[in-house]
């Protein structure tokens, strides 16, 4: 990509209002509905100022009712509307389930309805908030057939995901990670782009051992990259960026090179989308393959709210450090 | 106030057009019915024996861009969005010309092009979705309506109380049905909520309602028809429960044991076609020899339908694998 002209550094948080923003401007079917995210700007700020510009209608604040809205975008995005609906925690997607995996992932395949509709849906630990602020349950929509996932990791992926998940013609769930918000800042293009959906991206290229995950757990991985090249070990780290579909050719071309391969993610272990990939590397890739396919995931606990409970809960660099060694051993 | 003379404001040709879709909604379902009898139907048989007047009712009352989302017992509602019969038989025998080409069943028939959304068998699933077409509408500054249906049953559930909810805070063009047959499969009213008239749930959203005889054809359209009128003046949501019976079970297997006969005996009488018969013969719009004209008119279209049926293929089975995602070009403009 050919960028001439500079943009202003922005956070993750930033990248989101902006492809928001950008979006809205451009199309006039983008609409956004949730709770409090009109004059307050929504309970982490993103649509700070949004309602001023927009006015009350494409950006409506909604009654505390999940499955009522996200049925409303259903209903909206069939009309040909492009709603964006913001959950004000991905913990509370559970109320909304039955719309999402019944209504809006059904749709197309029952009758033919498309469901063009974006849900943001702010997930993950690591802010202190306990088991119902917390949550990563991006495994219960990874085994329902019709929606698409995307969880960014970098403020460029965040804006470019966004754009593209708005103008995808499916129903698509946007986890964007708490963690990250305020965290990381990067200068982006300030030509519009979008980030393809169904890409993963090689974050960090190596030779030894790759590395699966996504959202914030890419920095770790990073983190975890720089550490271990100081003992002579080459990991590589592939940040999916999109959970379904999955670029399964990334994935397995990394797997092939190194031969060795790490599953990790900040979601419980057992059924996680890691368990997922690495029973298709072992269909796919097992000749490639030089170890067993290890797991770095959340154990089977709800999100622990004491700090040093949530701390044990949460995957860490030294994990995937320890995990290496004992792979390159092979 | 009596049939006819409730009647009697709408026109000759509109009521003897309602007439014709409550027989061809009853010959229709009967025939599915028998089909189901014969062993042709694998699957649940889902019929609005006895409640023809709501859907024929209130589809009747719409305009060509209006939306409908209807539920299990709204047949009379597909076949005046011009769903033919010929494509609701294909549906039940799962042949790929049904409405969604096999991948779904029975009443789970959606087509945009003719303004109709989709069924979901979670009862009340499509009321927050009927709100969201609504909204629509009024995003864009048009003045179309939804009109979307569900039973006594689905009025418990929380997407029905949320939909209300909403569509009656922003005012939403929708027009909520309820199809009150005093059973939910086997449940009957007074085991599903501690309230005679279901339309006292509207109070709690600030909703207006009104309380219709179900199977009057014409109460349920002029109801319809006041309601649409409001909505499409932008004055916001109605609820209209309409008071009927279900006559058959929840399904074709279900003999429905637990629904006291004398129930049924009772509400046989007030019959929708029975009473469309009296209502259009009392105004001097219409005789027997009408009658069984529109009745034979029914029958022929609804074999021609059973044909149509037999004759299309059923789809192979790899077309399983497709359409689980939309396309771009699938979007509607």
């Amino acid at each position: 990509m050919t960028t001439t002209a500079v943009g202003r550094e922005v956070t993750y948080l930033e990248a989101i209002s902006e492809a928001l923003d950008e979006e809205m401007s451009r199309d006039e079917r983008v609409f956004l509905m949730g709770e409090d995210i009109g004059p307050y700007g929504g309970a982490f700020r993103i649509t700070e100022g949004f309602q001023k510009k927009y006015g009350e209608w494409r950006v409506l604040d909604t009654p505390l009712a999940e499955s009522g809205f996200v049925g409303a975008a259903i209903g909206a995005a069939m009309m040909g509307m492009r709603p964006v609906v913001e959950m004000q925690f991905a913990d509370f997607i559970s109320c909304a389930f039955d719309q999402i995996t019944e209504v809006a992932a059904k749709n197309h395949y029952r009758w033919g309805a498309a469901v063009p509709m974006v849900i943001r849906a702010p997930f993950g630990g690591g802010v202190h908030g306990g088991p119902f602020h917390s949550e990563c349950p991006e495994g219960w929509f990874f085994h329902s057939p019709g929606l698409k996932l995307v969880a960014p990791s970098t403020p460029y992926d965040a804006k470019g995901l966004l754009k593209a998940a708005i103008r995808d013609p499916n129903p698509v769930i946007y986890f964007e990670h708490k963690f990250l918000y305020r965290r990381i800042k990067a200068v982006l293009p300030t030509e519009d782009y979008i980030v393809p959906i169904g890409k993963a991206e090689v974050k960090r290229g190596g030779t030894d051992i790759s590395v699966i995950t996504y959202g914030a757990m890419v920095h770790l991985a990073l983190e975890a990259a720089e550490a271990l090249m100081k003992e002579g070990i080459s990991l590589e780290v592939v940040d999916l960026r999109t959970l379904m579909p999955l670029d399964k050719e990334t994935v397995f071309e990394s797997v092939r090179k190194t031969s060795k391969a790490i599953m990790l993610h900040e979601d419980n272990k057992t059924g996680g989308i890691g368990a997922e990939i690495a029973a298709q590397l072992a269909e796919e890739c097992f000749d490639s393959l030089d170890g067993p396919i290890l797991r770095i995931a959340a154990p089977d606990t709800p999100v622990p709210f004491s700090t040093p409970l949530e701390e044990y809960f949460l995957p860490k660099v030294s994990d995937i450090v320890n995990a290496a060694r004992k792979l390159a051993a092979y | 106030m009596d049939a006819p003379v409730v009647a009697k404001d709408i026109k000759r040709t509109d009521l003897l057009q309602m007439y014709y879709y409550l027989r061809l909604t009853r010959t229709l379902e009967d025939r599915i019915t028998a089909l189901y009898r014969q062993g042709k139907i694998v699957g649940g048989v889902y019929t609005s024996n006895g409640m023809e007047a709501i859907s024929v009712g209130y589809a009747s009352a719409l305009e060509r861009d209006d939306i409908i989302a209807p539920f299990h017992r709204d047949m009379g509602a597909f076949l005046i969005r011009g769903i033919t019969p010929g494509e609701v038989i294909a549906q039940y025998l799962g042949k790929r010309t049904g409405p969604t080409k096999g991948k779904d069943g029975n009443v789970h028939i959606g087509d945009l092009k003719r303004g109709v959304i989709g069924f979901v068998s979670h009862l009340a699933d499509n009321l927050p979705v009927a709100t969201g077409a609504a909204l629509a509408f009024k995003l864009r500054g048009e003045s179309r309506v939804v009109i979307t249906n569900t039973g006594d049953g689905g009025t418990s559930r929380g997407d029905f109380h949320e939909a209300m909810n909403f569509a009656a805070v922003r005012k939403l063009p929708v027009v909520f049905f309820c199809n009150n047959n005093q059973y939910a499969y086997s449940t009957p009213l007074q085991l599903q909520m501690a309230i005679r008239d279901v339309a006292d749930r509207a109070k709690a959203y600030g909703m207006p309602s009104e309380i219709v005889d179900g199977n009057d054809v014409a109460a349920v359209y002029l109801s319809a028809q006041r309601a649409i009128r409001k909505a499409r003046a932008g004055d916001g949501p109605t609820f209209i429960e309409c008071k009927t019976m279900r006559m058959h079970g929840h399904s074709e297997h279900d003999s429905a044991k637990y629904v006291p006969r004398e129930l049924l005996e009772e509400w046989k009488k007030k019959d929708p076609i029975v009473k469309a018969e009296l209502t259009l013969t009392q105004l001097g719009y219409a005789n027997e020899a009408t009658f069984r004209e529109i009745e034979e008119r029914a029958k022929k279209e609804v074999e021609a339908g059973v044909e149509f049926a037999e004759q299309s293929p059923l789809p192979e089975g790899p077309e399983a694998l497709e359409g689980v995602f939309a396309d771009e070009h699938e979007v509607k403009p």
